[in-house]
């Protein structure tokens, strides 16, 4: 097996299926859970609680961790080329550069912004009443930005190779 | 002003307007 196939053919593959899960849990927090939780909290007692406790622990495991995989076979890809793609050096790599970098300020916001907020609402952290009413929100933003950040990302991952990009950038 | 990103369609347009925005930026960047 050369290098070359390790590279480009392990390496997208294990991109785009950990991508998938990255991403695919993200919209499922954004698109299913934000809205159910808010509904089981209005119910008479309170029906989220299993949300929290078995659901959601288990999808942020998978979601942070997929983020990781995701960034580090990206960065594999990329290669010597690294330089290129995020400093715009090259107009064959100016695409998937800003793709990268929204990949890159989403990964961020995974580790920097969301996981440790989110352990102060599990309570996996000690944390008041009062921090936990701004980790919920700050995790909320950071939530939605990725997922708004996640569509012009993802339409430059597809848009940045070969036949694609001639076709949507021409040249 | 509400914040787009407080209602789920309002972060899919965001992300759609942000997306053209990108989309010609790069084209820009690429002299195209």
């Amino acid at each position: 097996m050369s290098m070359e196939f390790i590279q480009y053919g392990i390496g997208r593959w294990v991109h785009i299926m950990a991508g998938v899960m990255w991403i695919g849990l993200l919209y499922y927090f954004n698109f299913v859970q934000v809205d159910a939780m808010k509904k089981a909290a209005a119910d008479n007692p309170p029906t989220g609680a299993g949300i929290s406790k078995h659901v959601a622990p288990r999808a942020l495991f998978f979601f942070r961790w997929a983020a990781v995989v995701t960034v580090l076979m990206g960065l594999m890809m990329l290669g010597d080329k690294v330089d290129d793609a995020l400093f715009f050096k090259d107009n064959a790599y100016k695409p998937i550069g800003i793709g990268a970098w929204l990949g890159l300020i989403m990964f961020f916001n995974v580790w920097v912004l969301i996981w440790p907020n989110q352990k102060k609402i599990l309570g996996l952290t000690p944390a008041t009443d009062e921090e936990k009413n701004k980790a919920r929100r700050v995790a909320f933003l950071a939530s939605r930005t990725n997922t708004m950040l996640s569509m012009p990302m993802l339409f430059f991952m597809v848009a940045s190779g070969g036949v694609f990009r001639r076709a949507i950038f021409g040249g | 002003m509400k914040n787009p990103l407080d209602s789920l369609w309002g972060t899919v347009i965001s992300g759609l307007v942000l997306t053209v925005v990108l989309y010609y930026l790069a084209r820009a960047m690429m002299g195209a």
